[in-house]
């Protein structure tokens, strides 16, 4: 049998993954793509727990985050086009305008 | 009908709410002047009616008070608007009603033509409702309160016409000048309340009089309170050291002189003095400072008259030395007598001034009047008045101004010394002088001016009436009051007395049967008078070389009278200008400037420069945003495990 | 080593290398290939953990739907030129990778000393947990306000994404 830990173990190697991306990728899609790694590695820790532990509210909890996940996709890649469109790059580095 | 008491302050607020919202829409002057007049009118009406049923009611019962609403409650100070009629407040009522009324009246022909029409008519009636809150308010605060009020009204309309050039300057600095002397003494007043709040925690009449009445004589606290409420009374009652500003009030249109700078707000520090009897009795030390300054002012105030060329400032200075007489007698325990004067004066004053009023009107502004002379024949009634006004407060006998002048003089030689008696003679005498010597210059004699350019001419019945009237009162005013001696009863002191029991007890002034010392006294003032008459008019209408020569004999004395003793100058030298430097040397230039000034710029620019090393943290790009957001979820991962 | 280990661990291996192929690659179209790939292993991890219907959920909503959005987004705005947003090692990236690493060994120490070492066997009822019937049956009971709330997630979502990428805003 295979012990909850490694279950964990995976999910938080995901998660770190996730991070370091979210924080060196310039490209604004890639950035997404990370965040959308760290939500899967959450859902995969959740599901873990469910599972181990009898309880179904944990994948109840994972089907709200797909929901979340889905309406966040669908706004942020909208607002990547917008940018886009305003600003022809897609380079977080020169989206600078969260100031003042 | 005390409970009618409300309606004396109330017909002139609506008078004022009335011209002061619409006045300016309304056009047509008789309106707005009449809508004023009748205010103050009706008051006086109400007022008389209260007074014949005072007189019905036996004396103790004669005192009510009449509380509208609750004005301040905090801590211990519990005060109400609340209006206290006795013999006092209603005597100061009528005059201030009566002979605000004919002034309004007066006012209606007067002002006739003037720009601010309304506007004058609305600061009157303001005035008028401020004044009777003094006079008849029940407590210090309410006191204070119209006390300042006319003192505003004094400022507006001394400076009402502000675009206009006064002497060396301009009629506001004449109404600023009014202002702030009289601040220095309201601050003076005012701390004499705060000393009475700390003393007897209340500033009510009945509980303070009463408090005061179990207390002993010679009380230092006393002493120091009654000086600053005193400081109070120089001010507002235009005496040493802060009389400078009444002379520059002459600015103001010639109603205002007579209504506020000669019958009623002058006065009110005598009033405040008479008021307070009970406390002043208690401090004989400020009751002998009151006197000499009443003296002094008196004499030297006349002196200044004797010189002046402008027709207003010789009444202005009149003014001064007559309010001294008043606190003369107040000084000593004649409190009923400065009453007496207060009154008299109030008749005879205010008839100079509309008198006056009228010469300027007839001749076109102009107020010198060495350019004068002869008016008698253009304008007959004015100078009947006239002539009766300058009678009455020569003291002439049987007239209002003898009676009151001459009860404060044998009370200030029965109670006080004959050194003040001796100084109030030779004062009276210097009155009766220069004000005939006024009479001679504007009325009788040559035709000095240009009879091409001014063509002087009766004035207006509106303006008359007012003149007759008054001149009628200056006449028989005094018989109200009418001395043991004579064979009078001296109904007037007899009606103010219950007011100052208290006071009298306190004082247990010498009781003086001297019918004989009292006629011969009597007499001599009266040859003095009239000595002073005859020389003021013989000098000025047949031999004005008796004049030049003096003044050519003495050129020190001679300048230093017309140049007012130079006090004005001394204010300026000693008191203004320095403060002026400082203020602009040191507390603007250093104090504001490097100190306050810096002190802000310096935090500022700190703040500034610290916000600048924070602020390139937020520069917007959301990566290092995120960046920081791991840090912390770090740091707080980590805080918990080492926990 | 038993079937399920087998599965597990290979799945395992897949899923932490394509994780790391979608943060490394240049081109943001390798990177989505990347995604759906580790989509596919979790979808299989979730059936190791007996929970089929998210397993099949996961699979339709992420690599079915979030991703083709993903990739046609890049398409459409062209990405596909990986010398313009070419990454080089600089101190963010340094910062980043220490910051990672730095959070992942503090997961590693609370996952050490957690009370989840002792939980070494599935829940007898994690087979019926994961199965359509019964979680139809909790999702439709005990969290129906939570279900329908959703709906006004979606449809604002919906509204603010054809909003904001629509060509102009009218005034």
């Amino acid at each position: 049998m295979i012990p909850l830990s490694h279950y964990l173990l995976l999910s938080a190697v995901i998660f770190s993954v996730g991070v370091v991306g979210v924080m060196t990728r310039r490209n604004a899609i890639v950035v997404f793509m990370c965040i959308e790694l760290m939500l899967n590695s959450v859902n995969l820790t959740l599901v873990a727990f469910s599972s181990y532990l009898g309880d179904a509210t944990g994948q109840m909890l994972v089907f709200f985050v797909m929901v979340v996940a889905a309406a966040e996709a669908a706004v942020g890649l909208a607002i990547v086009i917008s940018l886009f469109r305003n600003k022809q790059t897609v380079n977080i580095d020169d989206i600078n305008i969260l100031k003042w | 009908m005390y409970s009618l008491v409300p309606l004396i302050t109330l017909f002139p607020l609506l008078g004022f709410l009335a011209n002061g919202f619409f006045g300016r829409k309304i056009k047509n002057e008789k309106i707005v002047g009449s809508l004023s007049t009748i205010a103050v009118t009706l008051s006086f009406i109400v007022a008389a009616a209260i007074f014949i049923e005072m007189l019905g009611f036996p004396v103790e019962e004669r005192k009510h008070v009449v509380s509208l609403f609750t004005w301040i409650s905090a801590g211990t100070l519990a005060t109400n608007v609340a209006y206290q009629v006795d013999q006092l407040s209603i005597l100061m009522t009528l005059i201030v009603t009566g002979v605000g009324s004919l002034i309004h009246l007066y006012s209606i022909g007067y002002m006739h033509g003037d720009r601010g029409y309304w506007r004058f008519f609305t600061y009157m009636n303001l005035f008028i409702f401020m004044m009777l809150n003094l006079v008849l308010a029940d407590n210090y605060l309410l006191m204070f309160l119209g006390w300042e009020g006319v003192g505003l009204c004094s400022y507006l309309l001394i400076g009402f016409w502000y675009e206009r050039n006064f002497e060396k300057s301009t009629t506001s600095e004449a109404a600023k000048k009014a202002f702030i002397v009289n601040r220095i003494g309201d601050f003076g007043f005012l701390i004499g309340l705060f000393l009475m709040f700390v003393t007897f925690g209340s500033l009510n009449y009945d509980s303070v009089f009463l408090q005061a009445a179990g207390l002993e004589k010679g009380n230092s606290v006393i002493m120091w309170m009654t000086l600053f409420m005193f400081l109070g009374s120089t001010g507002k009652s235009a005496q040493i050291p802060l009389y400078v500003w009444l002379p520059d009030a002459m600015a103001g249109p010639t109603p205002v002189s007579a209504l506020i700078h000669a019958a009623t707000m002058v006065t009110a520090g005598i009033y405040m003095v008479a008021r307070s009897s009970i406390l002043y009795a208690l401090a004989p030390t400020t009751m002998e400072v009151i006197a000499v300054i009443g003296l002094l002012t008196a004499f030297f105030a006349g002196t200044i008259g004797i010189v002046q060329n402008d027709i207003k400032k010789v009444l202005a200075y009149s003014t001064v030395s007559q309010l001294g007489y008043m606190f003369l007698g107040c000084g000593v325990g004649a409190f009923a007598g400065g009453l007496f004067h207060v009154m008299t004066h109030a008749f005879f004053k205010a008839l100079l001034f509309l008198g006056s009023g009228a010469v300027i009107h007839a001749m076109h502004e102009e107020q010198d009047i060495q350019k004068m002379g002869g008016l008698q024949k253009y304008m007959p009634w004015t100078y009947k008045t006239f002539l009766v006004g300058a009678l009455a407060i020569s003291g002439f006998p049987f007239l209002s101004g003898f009676f009151s002048k001459d009860e404060i003089l044998w009370k200030s030689f029965a109670n006080g010394s004959a050194a003040y008696w001796v100084i109030g003679i030779i004062a009276a005498g210097i009155t009766a002088f220069y004000m005939f010597r006024l009479v001679s210059l504007t009325f009788l004699g040559s035709e000095r001016f240009d009879p091409h350019h001014v063509h002087p001419h009766e004035a207006p019945k509106t303006m008359l009436i007012p003149l007759i009237v008054l001149g009628v009162l200056s006449l028989i005013g005094g018989f109200v009051g009418i001395p043991h001696v004579l064979g009078g009863s001296n109904a007037f002191e007899e009606f103010l007395e219950p007011v100052f029991t208290a006071a009298n007890d306190k004082m247990l002034l010498p009781f003086h049967d001297a019918p004989g010392v009292e006629i011969s006294l009597m007499l001599v003032s009266v040859v003095v008078g009239l000595f002073g008459m005859y020389a003021g008019w013989k000098i000025y209408t047949e031999k004005r070389q008796i004049a030049d020569t003096a003044a050519r004999k003495f050129p020190l004395l001679y300048n230093l009278l017309l140049n007012k003793y130079k006090i004005d100058e001394l204010y300026d030298a000693v008191i203004v200008t320095p403060i002026k430097q400082t203020s602009d040397k040191f507390l603007w230039k250093i104090f504001d400037v490097k100190i306050i000034d810096d002190a802000l710029n310096v935090s500022a620019k700190t703040i500034d420069k610290t916000a600048g090393v924070f602020r390139k943290i937020q520069n917007g790009v959301v990566q290092n945003y995120a960046v920081v957001f791991v840090a912390g979820i770090l740091f707080v991962i980590g805080w918990l495990i080492a926990r | 080593m038993t079937f399920e280990q087998i599965v597990f661990y290979s799945l395992a291996v897949v899923t932490i290398f394509s994780s790391i192929m979608v943060v490394v690659q240049r081109n943001p179209v390798n990177s989505a290939l990347y995604l759906i790939l580790d989509f596919f292993c979790l979808g299989g991890l979730y059936l190791t953990l007996n929970a089929q219907f998210i397993a099949i959920v996961h699979i339709l909503v992420y690599a079915g739907a979030i991703m083709v959005l993903f990739v046609f987004v890049i398409m459409l705005l062209n990405l596909g030129d990986t010398h313009k947003l070419a990454d080089r090692l600089n101190m963010k990236k340094i910062i980043g990778i220490a910051f990672g690493l730095a959070f992942f060994v503090e997961l590693l120490y609370l996952l050490g000393f957690g009370t989840t070492r002792s939980i070494s066997q599935q829940s007898p009822a994690a087979p019926e947990i994961g199965t359509i019937e019964y979680i139809g049956k909790v999702l439709f009971t005990k969290f129906l306000f939570p279900f329908e709330v959703t709906s006004f997630l979606l449809l604002a979502a919906i509204i603010g994404a054809v909003i904001l990428a629509k060509k102009k805003i009218i005034h």
